[in-house]
C-alpha cells in the first residue's frame, strides 16, 4: 500500500507531511529523552531485520499462497510506540529512495499510514490493553491477528481517503474503499500470523529479549500523538468535505464548471494545487487547450474570445499544438540531457 | 521482493560514490530542488499531458551530468511501475467523456488522466532515484539533518543504511540454507518460518547489542553526531534558484504549446 507520487496532490501530500513531520520530530525528542542508549543501535538493526524479513515468505495455511512481514506491528511490539515509529518511517524512507516504492510527495502519507496507526493507535490502545504483560501463548495469536487486521484496514482507509483527496485517480471512494479493505483484511491476516509467530519464537527462546523491549510513555496512555493524528485527519477531511460540496459535485457538472470559470471561484480556498491551477488558467495564452466536449463548445468560445490574441478556437488545432509541442519539449530535454552526456564523456577522456 | 533487489542498492551505492559535478553539488540544494520538482508536477490539472513534458529536463540533466546509466535506472522505474498503474487503470473507465480529439479521433478523459499519470509517475520516481544515485546516503542525511531533521531521525537512517546489507545478507544466507535443505518444497510453512525469522530477529539483537557495546568502547556518550561535512557554494545557490524560476516559468506558462505554435505556422 505504498502510495506514489502520481497520485498525490501537493495539498494532501502537503498537510499529511506536516502531521507526520510533527510525529517524527515529537518521537524523537521521546526517543531522546528516554535516554536508554542501547536504543539507537537496535533500532537500527530491527529496521534491517524488517527489510531482510520482506524477502523471507512463508506458505500461508489453507490457501497454497505465500504471504511476508509487514514488520509494523512487530516493531511497535519490539520497541514502543515512538522508537517504532522512527524505524518505521526510516525503513519507509529507504523504500521509497532506493526501491521507488512510494514517492517523497506521498512519503508523508505512507508513513502516516503504515506507522502512526500500529505504532499510535493499535499498539498502546488495542494491543497492549489486550495482550497484557504476560505473553500466552493461546492469547498472543488472536490478539495479533486482531490487532494487525485494524492496523492494515486504518492504513488502507487512510491510503483511500489520501487518494481520493487528492483527485488524481477518478476511483470513487465507495468503489475504492470496497475494493481495498477485502485485500488489506487478508493481509492484515498474514500480517498478524506472522507477528505472532515471531514474538512467540522469541519468548519461548529468548524470553527477556520481549521483556527487554523499553516501556515508553505510550504505553501509560499518553494521547499527545493521538490528538496529533486526528487534528491532521480532521484537517483532511475538513479540506475534502468542502472541496467536494464546492468544486466537485459530479464529473460533467465538474468539467462544464471548470470552462465557465465559476469553479475558479469557488476552488480558490482550496489550496496550491487549485490555485496555481488558477495562476495557469488566467494567464496560459488559451486556457483549456485541448479540451473539447460537445457540451462546452459556447464556453470555450467564451473563454477565447477574451484572448488577445486571436488564435483559432478550432479545438483540433490547439490540442495538435500542444501534443507536438510535448513532444519536441520532451525531445529537447532529451538532446540537452544527451548533449550533456555526451560532452561529460568527451571530458573524461 | 527478492534477494535481487539488495545488488541494486548496492548499485545505487557505487553510483552515488562517483564524481561528476552534479556529485559535487550540496546535498540540500539538490534535495531542495527535487522536492519543488516534485510538487509543481503533482500541482498540474489531471488531463495535463503536453505543459508536463517541458519537466523532462530536469531528471534528463541529473541523470547526464551525473553520469548515470539510462537503463539501469529505467529498469528501477519499470519495477516500481505496477501500483500507479493499478490505480490509474480505473479512470479510462470511468471517465469516458471525450476530451481530445485528433482529426476524428476522440480521446476520453480517462485515458488522458492515466497517461497524465504515468508521466507524472516517471518524471517524479525518476527525479527521486537520479537524487540518490548522485547524492547517496550519507550525504543525504548529513544534508537533511542540517536543514532541521531530527538528529536522532538522521542517525536511524543512517544506521538502518549501515545494517542494511548485513542482516540481509545474513537472511539470504539462512533463505539459501533453507532450500538447499528442502528442495522443491516452496516457501516454509509457519512453525518453521517462526524459528527462522525469530533466529534471524535475535542475530539481529544480538548484532544491535555488539553494536552498542562498540559504541561505548569508542567513548559513546548517548549523543549522536552526524558529520557535517559541505558548505554550500554559490554554484548550490544557482542550482536551486536557477531550476526553481524554470519549475515556475513552465507551471505558469504552457511551454510545450508555445514551442508548438512557434513550429506551426498559423497555429
Amino acid at each position: 500500500m505504498h502510495m506514489a507520487d502520481a497520485l498525490v496532490s501537493p495539498a494532501v501530500g502537503g498537510t499529511v507531511w506536516a502531521a507526520t513531520a510533527g510525529l517524527i520530530a515529537y518521537s524523537a525528542r521521546e526517543v531522546k529523552r528516554s535516554s536508554d542508549d542501547r536504543l539507537a543501535p537496535m533500532m537500527g538493526v530491527l529496521g534491517a531485520f524488517v527489510f531482510a524479513a520482506q524477502m523471507i515468505n512463508f506458505s500461508i495455511p489453507l490457501t497454497g499462497s505465500s504471504g511476508h512481514l509487514g514488520g509494523g506491528l512487530l516493531l511497535a511490539i519490539l520497541l514502543g510506540p515512538h522508537a517504532a515509529f522512527l524505524t518505521i518511517a526510516s525503513v519507509l524512507v529507504v523504500q521509497a529512495l532506493f526501491f521507488a516504492d512510494g514517492g517523497i510527495l506521498a512519503l508523508g502519507c505512507n508513513i502516516f499510514n503504515m506507522g502512526f496507526f500500529p505504532a499510535f493507535i493499535v499498539y498502546p490502545l488495542l494491543y497492549r490493553p489486550l495482550a497484557g504483560d504476560s505473553r500466552i501463548a493461546s492469547r498472543l495469536w488472536p490478539v495479533s491477528i486482531l490487532s494487525a487486521v485494524v492496523a492494515l484496514l486504518l492504513g488502507a482507509s487512510g491510503v483511500v481517503l489520501e487518494t481520493t483527496l487528492s483527485g488524481v485517480s477518478e476511483l470513487p471512494f465507495r468503489t475504492f474503499i470496497l475494493l481495498m479493505l477485502p485485500i488489506h483484511l487478508a493481509i492484515g491476516i498474514v500480517e498478524g500470523l506472522a507477528t505472532a509467530a515471531v514474538v512467540g519464537f522469541v519468548a519461548r527462546a529468548r524470553p527477556e529479549a520481549v521483556n527487554a523491549s523499553p516501556r515508553v510513555s505510550g504505553a501509560r496512555g499518553d494521547l499527545r500523538p493521538v490528538l496529533i493524528g486526528l487534528l491532521a485527519a480532521a484537517v483532511v477531511v475538513g479540506a475534502a468535505v468542502s472541496w467536494f460540496a464546492s468544486t466537485h459535485p459530479d464529473g460533467l457538472e465538474w468539467s462544464i464548471a471548470k470552462v465557465s470559470g465559476s469553479e475558479e471561484v469557488a476552488g480558490a480556498s482550496v489550496g496550491v494545487h487549485e490555485r496555481l491551477a488558477q495562476v495557469q488558467e488566467t494567464t496560459a495564452f488559451l486556457p483549456d487547450y485541448g479540451f473539447k466536449s460537445n457540451e462546452t463548445e459556447a464556453a470555450l468560445e467564451e473563454s477565447s474570445a477574451s484572448e488577445s490574441e486571436a488564435w483559432p478556437a478550432v479545438d483540433a488545432g490547439t490540442s495538435v499544438s500542444g501534443l507536438i509541442g510535448g513532444t519536441i519539449a520532451f525531445l529537447l530535454a532529451g538532446i540537452v540531457g544527451f548533449g550533456l552526456k555526451r560532452r561529460r564523456v568527451a571530458a573524461v577522456r | 521482493m527478492s534477494i535481487g533487489r539488495w545488488t541494486e542498492v548496492g548499485r545505487m551505492d557505487e553510483l552515488a560514490r562517483r564524481d561528476s559535478p552534479m556529485h559535487r553539488l550540496d546535498a540540500r540544494a539538490k534535495a531542495l530542488t527535487t522536492i519543488v520538482f516534485i510538487v509543481v508536477v503533482m500541482s498540474f490539472p489531471r488531463y495535463d499531458i503536453a505543459a508536463l513534458m517541458p519537466f523532462f529536463l530536469y531528471p534528463f540533466v541529473l541523470v547526464a551530468v551525473g553520469d548515470l546509466p539510462v537503463g539501469f535506472l529505467f529498469r528501477r522505474i519499470l519495477v516500481a511501475a505496477p501500483f500507479a498503474i493499478l490505480i490509474g487503470i480505473f479512470n479510462p473507465l470511468l471517465d469516458r467523456t471525450p476530451r481530445l480529439f485528433l482529426g476524428e479521433y476522440a480521446i476520453t478523459g480517462g485515458w488522458v488522466s492515466f497517461a497524465s499519470i504515468l508521466l507524472r509517475f516517471f518524471l517524479t520516481v525518476s527525479a527521486a532515484l537520479a537524487l540518490i544515485a548522485c547524492t547517496g546516503m550519507h550525504r543525504l542525511c548529513a544534508g537533511l539533518e542540517r536543514m532541521g531533521l531530527p538528529r536522532v531521525f538522521a542517525a536511524q537512517l543512517l544506521f538502518l543504511y549501515r545494517y542494511l546489507f548485513v542482516v540481509a545478507h545474513e537472511g539470504s544466507r539462512m533463505v539459501r540454507g533453507f532450500e538447499l535443505r528442502s528442495y522443491g518444497a516452496g516457501a516454509p510453512r509457519l512453525r518453521v518460518y517462526s524459528s527462522l525469522l525469530g533466529h534471524l530477529l535475535l542475530r539481529s539483537m544480538d548484532r544491535g547489542q555488539g553494536v552498542h557495546r562498540a559504541m561505548l568502547a569508542r567513548g559513546f556518550d548517548g549523543e549522536i553526531r552526524v558529520l557535517r561535512g559541505e558548505s554550500a557554494r554559490p554554484v548550490d545557490f544557482v542550482f536551486f534558484v536557477g531550476w526553481t524560476a524554470f519549475f515556475v516559468a513552465a507551471r505558469v506558462w504552457n511551454l510545450a504549446d508555445l514551442l508548438g505554435r512557434v513550429v506551426l505556422p498559423g497555429g
